[in-house]
């Protein structure tokens, strides 16, 4: 019997007092919903701002306007705003960094809480569920007591080396979330190197938690830095070669314009390339820290890695980001390969962010479902996975994309029979690709059969043993 | 009879014992045999060799302090014929008791004998690393000993029951 | 070029997570692979043997339920066993097989968190932990209608069992060996296949037949490298000869196969469990025995398969009142014997998988 149907759990779902607040918040949420419809068909506003679809453009217009207003006045402040133009860029990078700041720790609050009741599920125990309605408010509870606890500092422990770490750690973990496309135009950096800019911050935080390691004077410490500096060198490179790969397909390394292309065409890029997403996928867990591939903190090895030493809101500082790096490799994957914010035309009748924000959800729920189920692997077979395996593989997979483009360019106007082709082509690849390599690296499960335990009445010591081998 | 439900006589294992190894035998009763100290170890050898006796396996190590001498204690058992054997050395030196170790024999020993070291203070010469294992090094005193806490003036064991006015046994 | 560097030497333990209790490892590592292991316990040295010389026979069963807390009423049987076999107890029928179920349920519940927290140990984040936790929680419910205590249960008795079961026991126990089969069966399907778990685990630790037996390693350690010994059958105590069961017997020796042994003699006891409860006889619980026992002199050294493999006590009687002396057997101790063969050498995971599999319980080890 499945947790999910346990009368218990059933009848405390099904309590007057749930279906009240269910039916409330349900309620709630029709009645915004007419209230901007109607606000939008009463024609109050132009048409340009109907929903949050239109935030960056927004933010798009005001940089204009202010680049409208200072150009109009003359005068030696004009002089300088029109060389630099610096004030724009700097309202919209503080608004951007407003709202990157606000929404992901928003969704951080949740997630924490998200995660930890979708583990207490898969653990057949109930999760969070004492402050606040449903347990909501804990992660709140949690960052006050983390906030309000003392920061302590091992003796012998670098200071300064110590005390930057959850600041370096924390700014790309919040620079990532820049060139994510959330909905047609709502980017807070829609730049056309996004892929690049992804691969050069993705890698930043590999210092910050070796100065971590190092400056804690900590042996588990050390272990777990040095173990993560392994790791995250090792997996950038299929890391790097599978977002090539989508780069070389689609011709852009800008997201929207990947998820753009993959709107036009009318499918998702997993379906065209499931081997990338297979790379992309677990070099993104290596650098996440999170299981399979969780060594860097292997908690029944070196108790918590790199941040063993750490206490109080620098803790909390390293678990957010953490936390925060999973929600934003949820949002990649989400771009790059399942379509982002288009839904085959649903985009038109849903807010597009929405979509998104689906799809980062569900991406999400397999990184905590991995979490929830896997052991752990070892060290070295990490990295001999990376070397030995995943960078062959991505290459080659690269080696046939790229022929795959060039055909593409030239048969553009047969899409749907040409990505079909494709779809199959790779599919069929993935298949071959993985398991012949498998093969060639000497990986024969039917060769060494599994042996269950054989059962026996009869006692004995070693004749007996001999015995046994020989009947077998 | 031997009190174990698998355990051979004493007597049995001493005869065939003696006649290998003649001055490895000091004494037998049903439940055990006694070996001389100092051959302990090639008379377990012989006893793990033998075909018959095959104890290939010991299964437990302890010491027994008897006031005036110690006897360590070793239960053998073959796993193939699925007896035990019950094997007593007695350790004449009460205040510096020494036996030989039987790691080469029985790798089993190896903590075995560091415990009984720790807690009885018998010392295994040919140890490989005899060190205190619960106790750290330079605790004063082997507490297992009967007289390890009678500086106090206290007397080791349990006199009498409570409720016994009558016969109360002194030692 | 090679270049030379200090040892260095890390200390996992006293506390840390995968040392299960205050128990230290003391490792030199080049890298990641170990190139020396010591041990180092004693933080949770009680003395019991030393309180036992001055307790009587019956005061010294609630000390044997704090050694390996993990499997108190084997611990408690284990005892008994030996002051019976000093004092000539004999037992009743209905008693040896009440020893049988209670002892069955503690290995199921000893192995469920010995397995639990192996896979703890391999990297699963606590979920299969928490799914055995799950069945050994019913366990320790039925201790707890028995006999009012959870872990440290004080069940056993000189001569028998302490209390009858209560009437609600039986549909209990019924309704939990009903359904064990399919949450092993769970287990089965979660882990045993598990590609990372072989990865992990298969041929980490393995331990020959030759060297188990010689280093006086017992129990499913010893049964994992292919060795059927058991004292259930070997020396059948309580009523075990009269149980139809198996012994599950490993091929390679390594963590892996003492996982799936320890998977296979959960089965193995809920068959047991089931016979017993078939063939529970009626009759008296105990036999009386005098409340001043002072058996006549000598030494009994009594030993049942313990979860963690042969639990012996060895209790020597002056005629006193109090055991002369009392030692205990700790598989948990001898099991570790050759943890520094098989660690030296490997890499710091797969060192704590060893230990892990070993399933050692510091209260044992110490005492």
């Amino acid at each position: 019997m499945s947790a999910a149907l346990d009368p218990i759990r059933l009848r405390a779902r099904l309590a007057p007092r749930t279906l009240a607040r269910g039916v409330i918040a349900f309620a709630a949420f029709v009645a915004l919903n007419v209230a901007i419809a109607a606000l939008v068909v009463s024609g109050a506003l132009d048409g340009e701002w109907y929903d949050f679809r239109d935030l960056g453009l927004g933010v798009q217009q005001l940089r204009e306007w202010l680049d409208e207003q200072t150009a109009d006045q003359p005068g030696w402040l004009t002089d300088i705003l029109r060389s630099t133009t610096w004030l724009s860029y700097l309202v919209t990078a503080l608004l951007g960094a407003t709202g990157i700041l606000s929404f992901v720790g928003g969704v951080l609050l949740v997630l924490i809480w998200v995660e930890r009741r979708l583990i207490g599920r898969i653990q057949v125990r109930r999760g969070p569920n004492r402050v606040g309605p449903f347990g909501l408010l804990q992660p709140v509870a949690d960052a006050i007591k983390l906030i309000q606890k003392e920061t302590l500092i091992p003796v012998g422990a670098d200071r300064v080396m110590f005390f930057l770490p959850p600041v370096l750690v924390f700014i790309p973990g919040l620079l990532v979330w820049a060139p994510v496309p959330w909905a047609p135009h709502m980017t807070y950096v829609d730049t056309n190197v996004g892929v690049l800019y992804l691969v050069a911050i993705g890698s930043l935080a590999t210092l910050a938690i070796f100065m971590a390691g190092w400056s804690s004077n900590n042996h588990y410490a050390l272990l777990g830095a040095m173990r993560t500096v392994a790791m995250m060198i090792s997996y950038e490179i299929p890391l790097a070669l599978s977002l090539l790969t989508v780069v070389v397909l689609t011709g852009s390394a800008q997201l929207s314009a990947i998820v753009e292309w993959q709107s036009v065409h009318n499918v998702w890029i997993v379906v065209l390339l499931p081997l990338t997403l297979f790379t992309f996928f677990f070099a993104s867990t290596a650098e996440l820290n999170r299981t399979p591939n969780d060594i860097a903190e292997a908690e029944s090895e070196i108790v918590a890695g790199f941040h063993t030493e750490y206490s109080g809101m620098k803790f909390g500082l390293f678990y957010a980001v953490e936390l925060g790096n999973a929600v934003a490799v949820s949002a990649l994957t989400a771009a790059l390969f399942l379509g982002g914010w288009s839904m085959f035309g649903l985009q038109e009748w849903v807010p597009a962010y929405l979509l998104f924000a689906t799809k980062v959800a569900a991406v999400y729920f397999v990184l905590v479902w991995l979490r929830g189920t896997l052991p752990r692997f070892r060290l070295d077979q990490l990295m001999a996975f990376a070397w030995k395996y995943l960078i062959p593989l991505a290459l080659l997979n690269l080696g046939v994309v790229a022929i795959e483009a060039a055909l593409f360019r030239r048969w553009e106007g047969e899409g749907v029979v040409v990505l079909g082709g494709f779809a199959l082509a790779n599919g069929l690849l993935t298949v071959v690709a993985v398991r012949g390599w498998a093969r060639f690296l000497g990986y024969a499960p039917e060769r060494e059969p599994l042996l269950r335990p054989t059962l026996t009445t009869g006692v004995g010591g070693l004749r007996a043993v001999d015995r046994m081998r020989t009947t077998r | 009879m031997p009190r174990g439900p698998r355990q051979l006589a004493g007597r049995d294992v001493a005869a065939r014992l003696g006649a290998a190894l003649p001055a490895a035998v000091a004494g037998a009763t049903d439940e055990r045999v006694d070996i001389a100290a100092l051959s302990i170890v090639e008379a377990l050898r012989w006893l793990r060799d033998d075909a018959e006796l095959d104890a290939a396996q010991l299964s437990n190590l302890c010491a027994v302090d008897r006031y005036d001498h110690f006897e360590v204690v070793y239960h053998l058992q073959s796993l193939d014929r699925n007896h035990q054997i019950v094997v007593h050395a007695r350790v004449e030196d009460y205040l510096e008791p020494e036996l030989p170790s039987c790691y080469p024999v029985y790798r089993g020993a190896l903590l075995q004998e560091r415990e009984v070291y720790d807690l009885m203070g018998v010392r295994f010469t040919g140890h490989p690393d005899l060190r205190r294992l619960f106790l750290w090094d330079g605790y004063p005193g082997f507490p297992l000993r009967k007289d390890f806490l009678q500086i106090g003036g206290h007397h080791p064991g349990l006199p009498g029951f409570p409720f016994e006015t009558a016969g109360r046994q002194q030692r | 070029m090679t270049t030379a560097s200090d040892p260095y030497v890390l200390n996992i333990g006293p506390q840390h997570p995968s040392t299960h209790g205050v128990f230290r490892l003391r490792v030199v590592m080049d890298g990641e692979h170990l190139q020396d292991v010591d041990m180092v316990v004693g933080y949770l040295h009680r003395s019991m043997e030393k309180l036992a010389e001055e307790r009587t026979y019956a005061q010294n069963i609630p000390f044997t339920d704090r050694t390996d807390y993990l499997a108190a009423m084997s611990n408690n049987l284990g005892y008994c066993l030996a002051a019976e076999l000093l004092a000539g107890v004999e037992v009743p029928e209905r008693a040896s097989y009440l020893r049988v179920i209670f002892a069955e349920l503690q290995r199921i519940a000893s192995h469920s968190m010995a397995n639990g927290t192996f896979i703890n140990d391999a990297g699963a984040w606590q979920t299969p932990l928490m799914y055995m936790f799950r069945e050994r929680e019913k366990i320790l419910d039925l201790f707890e209608m028995t006999c009012g205590a959870r872990l440290t249960t004080n069940y056993m008795r000189i001569g028998g069992v302490a209390f009858e079961p209560p009437p609600e026991f039986y549909p209990a126990v019924d309704a939990l060996v009903a359904e064990l089969p399919d949450r092993i069966g769970e287990y089965t399907e979660l882990l045993v296949d598990n590609e990372i778990l072989l990865a992990r685990a298969r041929d980490v630790g393995v331990l020959s037949p030759a060297d188990a037996i010689n280093a006086s390693i017992t129990g499913p350690v010893l049964r994992a490298s292919g060795v059927p010994w058991d004292l259930r059958k070997a020396e059948p105590y309580c009523a075990y000869d009269r149980f139809d069961f198996g012994i599950p017997v490993g091929h390679h020796g390594d963590c892996y196969d003492r996982f799936l042994v320890r998977l296979e003699e959960m089965r193995q006891s809920v068959r047991i469990i089931r016979q017993a409860l078939d063939g529970l006889p009626s009759g008296a619980h105990k036999t009386e025995i005098p409340l001043a026992l002072r058996p006549e002199p000598g030494e009994a050294y009594a030993r049942v398969e313990g979860p963690r493999g042969e639990l012996g006590f060895y209790v020597v009687s002056d005629g006193g009142p109090a055991p002369f002396r009392f030692h205990i057997r700790a598989p948990s101790l001898i099991n570790l014997s050759l943890l520094r063969e098989m660690a030296v050498g490997s890499s710091l995971p797969d060192a704590i998988v060893t230990l892990g599999s070993l399933d050692i319980v510091v209260g044992e080890i110490d005492r």
